[in-house]
């Protein structure tokens, strides 16, 4: 009886998503904004308050941050990031800086504590490589000169996030300044080794795990991303990083069949996280925080966009291809929720749930707008 | 004429290869990790901007490849093989520290001592068509040879080291 509640509830969740997954894709927007309207809709004080099924979303979710950031390493080969990081070193610390700081900056002035205000940050530094990268091939851009300094940037983004979120995280539990510079040490540490073993051995774990039996293929990428999540959670590096690392070190053959076969179940998993995300977060708190979370977006559209022109400049490149490349980096998605979500776990100004969630629907919703009027979209002659 | 070709690496996507066409126009090609392909070109208007022309699967563009450029390698090769059973075609390559290595074809003695004759060596990217007996090999060229199969595979023993 109870486990059909449960299946019927879920089952109804996911029907619905699929709805708003088709809808999404017919709009040619990402699904993230509207995974996040309808855990809106559904959740405590919303439209149509459901879900008893919360503990089973619960899991999902904190599986769907896995799989999201195993993804996005997979789809990296080490030699990319170290090579992306070296091409982009200038604009990515003056890109974290000038964006970082700008979330804090807002945050501290509507009174927020350090904490939370370091949260706001890296929510408002984060940029989405999966919108942008999906909206630089929906536009038909992959061929322009600004697309690779775009995609660096991005590496570099998501691996300043690879020793941000354990620093937040150490931060997070308020332990006393001796036992939080403990924590943060070994936390970076051993960051630190993963990143230089995955990129140095990646090759060597990869054709051990290797195997043309997909299934073995999909248990063994998805059990040790779980593994190494769930032992860098333990010592507070956060789990995403640790999935993150294990993606970036699976190369060669591996890689390939793993990013087909991770997929799908990223697709089903990181759905969940989006909507479970926003279920937790009551609609009728965001009015009061709109007005700053406003601000928030129009302060920090402002330097990202500026940061980007400057370094789309820098590389010689011309004045719409600048204007390009700004507006491609002001979509925020999967990081900004995530790091929001630490946030709110920690148990920080409860704010952050709200303001998060209204930042995103207004980024991953207006930089695509924005760049379609730039220019309409170039269907290619496809063969398929 | 060899146009040089820029590669750059498009982190998580794949590469793309880009070159100026005779006309002036930048040609690229990204290549996925996926395998698939897609062709873009220089727009008019911005010169930083491009569109694409060409969406095409890995099997697509290897036909698309031979359409354009070895369709007449493909053709005369099939001539070939129809003129004699007896006769083979086939790509050697001249290894590292093999005896061939530094020597010319005149002093290997290839064509008085097997028949085969080296039609052409690719060296570099680059196809070098009829080595006279004074061209020397070196090692990584890959030598086109004719010849019969069985003779062909002693000269492949002579590349050897």
């Amino acid at each position: 009886m109870e486990a059909g509640t449960l299946l019927v509830e879920v089952g109804a969740l996911v029907f619905l998503l699929s709805f708003v997954a088709r809808l999404a894709a017919t709009l040619g927007i990402s699904p993230i904004p509207l995974y996040v309207i309808t855990g809106l809709a559904l959740g405590e004080g919303g439209a149509l308050p459901l879900i008893t099924a919360e503990e089973f979303l619960e899991v999902g979710a904190e599986i769907g941050v896995i799989l999201l950031l195993l993804m996005l390493g997979v789809e990296y080969a080490g030699a990319e990031l170290v090579q992306g990081l070296r091409t982009s070193a200038r604009v990515a610390a003056l890109d974290f800086a000038c964006n970082f700081g700008a979330g804090v900056a807002v945050a501290v002035a509507v009174g927020m504590s350090a904490p939370a205000a370091l949260v706001v940050g890296g929510v408002t530094y984060a940029s989405s490589s999966g919108v942008v990268a999906k909206l630089i091939d929906d536009l038909g851009w992959m061929g322009n000169r600004e697309t690779p300094g775009v995609l660096a940037l991005l590496v570099s983004e998501d691996l300043i996030m690879a020793v941000y979120l354990p620093i937040l995280g150490v931060l997070l539990i308020g332990a006393s300044a001796g036992r939080a510079t403990v924590q943060l040490a070994v936390a970076l540490t051993a960051v630190g080794t993963a990143l230089v073993l995955a990129i140095r051995f990646g090759t060597l774990l990869s054709r051990w795990l290797f195997t043309r039996f997909t299934e073995a293929m999909l248990l063994g990428a998805f059990g040790l991303a779980l593994l190494v999540a769930g032992a860098a959670a333990m010592i507070q590096v956060s789990a995403a990083v640790g999935a993150f690392i294990v993606g970036i070190a699976i190369s060669g053959p591996a890689q390939e069949l793993s990013r087909e076969l991770l997929r799908p179940l990223r697709d089903l998993f990181a759905a969940l996280f989006f909507t479970f995300f926003s279920l937790t977060v009551d609609p009728r708190d965001i009015p009061p925080v709109l007005l700053t979370a406003v601000v928030l977006v129009v302060v920090t559209a402002a330097t990202k966009y500026a940061v980007v022109v400057w370094g789309a400049a820098t590389q010689g490149l011309g004045p719409p291809a600048r204007r390009r490349a700004g507006l491609l980096m002001l979509a925020r998605g999967e990081f900004s929720i995530i790091i929001a979500e630490l946030g709110i776990a920690a148990g920080l100004d409860e704010r952050i749930g709200p303001l998060a969630v209204t930042y995103v629907l207004l980024l991953a919703v207006g930089a695509p707008l924005l760049l379609r009027l730039q220019t309409p979209p170039h269907p290619a002659l496809s063969l398929s | 004429m060899m146009r040089e070709v820029d590669e750059t690496p498009l982190p998580g996507v794949g590469v793309r290869f880009s070159f100026r066409s005779g006309a002036g126009r930048r040609l690229s090609v990204v290549v996925h990790h996926t395998g698939r392909r897609d062709v873009y070109v220089q727009a008019a208007r911005d010169p930083d901007a491009s569109e694409q022309i060409l969406e095409l699967d890995e099997g697509d563009s290897q036909l698309l490849a031979e359409l354009l450029g070895g369709s007449r390698v493909v053709h005369d090769l099939e001539r070939l093989q129809h003129l004699s059973s007896e006769l083979a075609l086939d790509w050697l390559v001249v290894e590292a520290d093999s005896p061939a290595d530094q020597r010319s074809i005149g002093q290997l003695q290839l064509r008085s001592t097997t028949g085969v004759t080296v039609v052409a060596v690719l060296r570099d990217g680059q196809t070098l068509p009829t080595p006279g007996p004074d061209f020397t090999l070196r090692s990584g060229d890959t030598a086109v040879v004719v010849g019969t199969p069985a003779n062909i595979r002693r000269v492949r023993d002579l590349l050897r080291p």
